[in-house]
């Protein structure tokens, strides 16, 4: 059964007007229909502007659409008309900046433990003990538990922002470019657990980035969006094999590839221009 | 022939917790007309070190170095007159913020002609003349009125392209690009990767791309230069570096490249510097 099933969402901005223009209406996401069931990752990639982070935060029950259907497991869910407590457990977002999505003024366990207060009714105790395990579970030391985000590397708050997430036992994980502002060595590290996360949760993740080599590691779907349709979507092997649309091919031919013989063409090429200026 | 050449340079920085070493004994060398790369994640002291060349860095840092020439003249100690005549005008560089590398206040135009009449020494009407050329040969659509639009009405790429139409202007002998296409998307990436090269090509100049993407890598570089923590990892032409990386880390960088995955787990580079200390 898919955890999320979006059709044909759609969602306007409203650009006010001023003495000198007109008010408009920008439709950032023009239709687009997807699903993702338990344990599958769909990886949603465009360029800035494309529209992917105004979908992700509809998926994450963060703004509400425009026009069209989500439905969470099954139930249909409109912001605009409240939440419960459950669907909210249900629906976790992990951002782009670890820097910016941690208080800096709020200590590890607090923030593990902030969503429990505000979502459930656990106990204090068990509270600590769960934001304890979480910790570990991400790969930090629960002695960490009473330090705060400064004292963090990159890569350890993004862990921490992937905790916080966790600690509702959600279904679907929205990440907005969760690696890309993080050096290659850790980012690995990062891709690493949130593969070991998915098959010990079961966990349905969307995905989104504009990094094609990463997506072709860690999705199982993709959708590409450009200026706010979705111009390609189908399975990753089916994507990467035979891309359909022109768009899809453009963003392929300009990712930057580390492939000896393109290499090794490239400095030939290098030399013979360097051997005829003489 | 080796253009700039620096021999075991020493970078300090004084802290409130005592000194720290950003730089360690680096060697760097770029020939005329050659395209060096320095890779390495953050912290490896790759920017620091060409800061320190140019003579950037606050008063809080100490340099020590056995030799820092550029065409043979010492860089080191030079007064400052001596190095105003080189750095800006047969050094230039370009940082990974193009937004924020120009002044929001004064147009493209103005900030482009001041550093024609004070580096290339034209006068006013020469220099709206050049200014223009320039816009033209970087690529800047409707180069006219982009000289009269002010930083924030151009996007992140033609902000970039005003840049390397400032750097290019006094014709330097060569130019330092810091991560010049990290905050920008993979086509515009690809769109000032190939400028560059382009340009490059042209004028013969010599090139020194600092960057963390081993991508961007394997398209520019003639030859490249690994850095960790502030030492010098390795150093080979890009084809053996890419063939047959020598150091673990260099092994280890290719290796977590999402692409070059094998099987589920992307290897870390903790995994192979353990493997290095054995």
């Amino acid at each position: 059964m898919s955890v999320v099933q979006g059709k044909n969402i759609i969602r306007d901005y409203h650009v006010p007007g001023s003495l000198t223009r007109r008010a408009k209406v920008v439709r950032a996401v023009k239709g687009i229909s997807f699903s993702v069931d338990r344990g599958k990752t769909l990886a949603i990639v465009g360029e800035s502007g494309s529209g992917k982070s105004t979908l992700a935060r509809i998926i994450a029950l963060i703004d509400p659409a425009t026009g069209g259907e989500l439905s969470i497991e099954g139930k249909p869910v409109d912001i605009t008309k409240g939440l419960t407590r459950e669907m909210r457990c249900k629906v976790q977002m992990v951002f782009q900046n670890p820097y910016g999505s941690l208080n800096p003024r709020q200590k590890i366990g607090d923030v593990l433990i902030e969503p429990l207060l505000l979502n459930t009714d656990t106990p204090a105790a068990e509270r600590r003990d769960r934001a304890r395990e979480m910790l570990v579970k991400v790969g930090l030391p629960a002695e960490h538990f009473n330090r705060y985000p400064h004292m963090f590397s990159g890569g350890q708050r993004q862990r921490i922002a992937i905790a916080r997430a966790l600690m509702l036992k959600p279904t679907l994980l929205v990440l907005d470019e969760p690696v890309s502002a993080l050096d290659l060595s850790v980012q690995a590290q990062v891709l690493n657990l949130l593969a070991d996360l998915q098959d010990e949760f079961n966990l349905a993740y969307v995905f989104i980035s504009h990094d094609l080599s990463v997506v072709r590691y860690i999705a199982d779907d993709v959708l590409v969006m450009h200026q706010g349709e979705a111009v390609e979507q189908g399975t990753r092997e089916a994507v990467f094999a035979d891309p359909q649309h022109p768009y899809t091919r453009e963003l392929f031919a300009a990712t930057p590839v580390t492939d000896i013989e393109a290499i090794r063409q490239r400095v030939a090429r290098r030399q013979a221009l360097r051997a005829a200026a003489g | 022939m080796s253009l700039l050449t620096i021999r075991n340079l020493t970078v300090r920085f004084a802290t409130s917790t005592g000194s720290f070493t950003a730089v360690d004994g680096i060697d760097a060398r770029v020939d005329r007309g050659e395209v060096l790369a320095i890779v390495g994640e953050s912290g490896s002291g790759k920017s620091v070190s060409m800061l320190a060349a140019m003579g950037l860095l606050p008063d809080t840092a100490t340099i020590t170095a056995d030799e820092m020439t550029f065409d043979s003249q010492d860089l080191l100690r030079m007064t400052p007159r001596q190095r105003r005549q080189i750095i800006g005008r047969q050094i230039t560089m370009i940082f990974q913020e193009p937004i924020a590398s120009l002044n929001p206040s004064f147009t493209a135009g103005y900030q482009i002609e001041e550093v024609l009449r004070f580096n290339a020494g034209l006068s006013k009407r020469a220099a709206r003349a050049r200014a223009l050329e320039l816009f033209r040969q970087v690529g800047i659509p409707e180069p006219e009125e982009k000289l009269r639009a002010y930083p924030h009405q151009m996007s992140g790429g033609q902000c970039q392209r005003v840049m390397i139409a400032m750097a290019i202007a006094t014709n330097p002998r060569l130019l330092i690009a810091d991560e010049p296409t990290t905050a920008l998307d993979v086509t515009i990436q690809k769109q000032i990767l190939d400028l560059l090269m382009e340009l490059q090509e042209q004028t013969g100049m010599a090139l020194i791309l600092i960057t963390h993407d081993m991508g961007v890598v394997a398209e520019t570089a003639d030859r490249v230069q690994v850095q960790y923590k502030g030492k010098k990892m390795e150093e080979a032409d890009v084809l053996s570096l890419f063939e047959a990386p020598k150091h673990p880390y260099t092994r280890a960088l290719l290796s977590a490249l999402p692409e070059n995955a094998t099987g589920d787990r992307l290897p870390t580079v903790g995994s192979f510097m353990e493997e290095a200390a054995k």
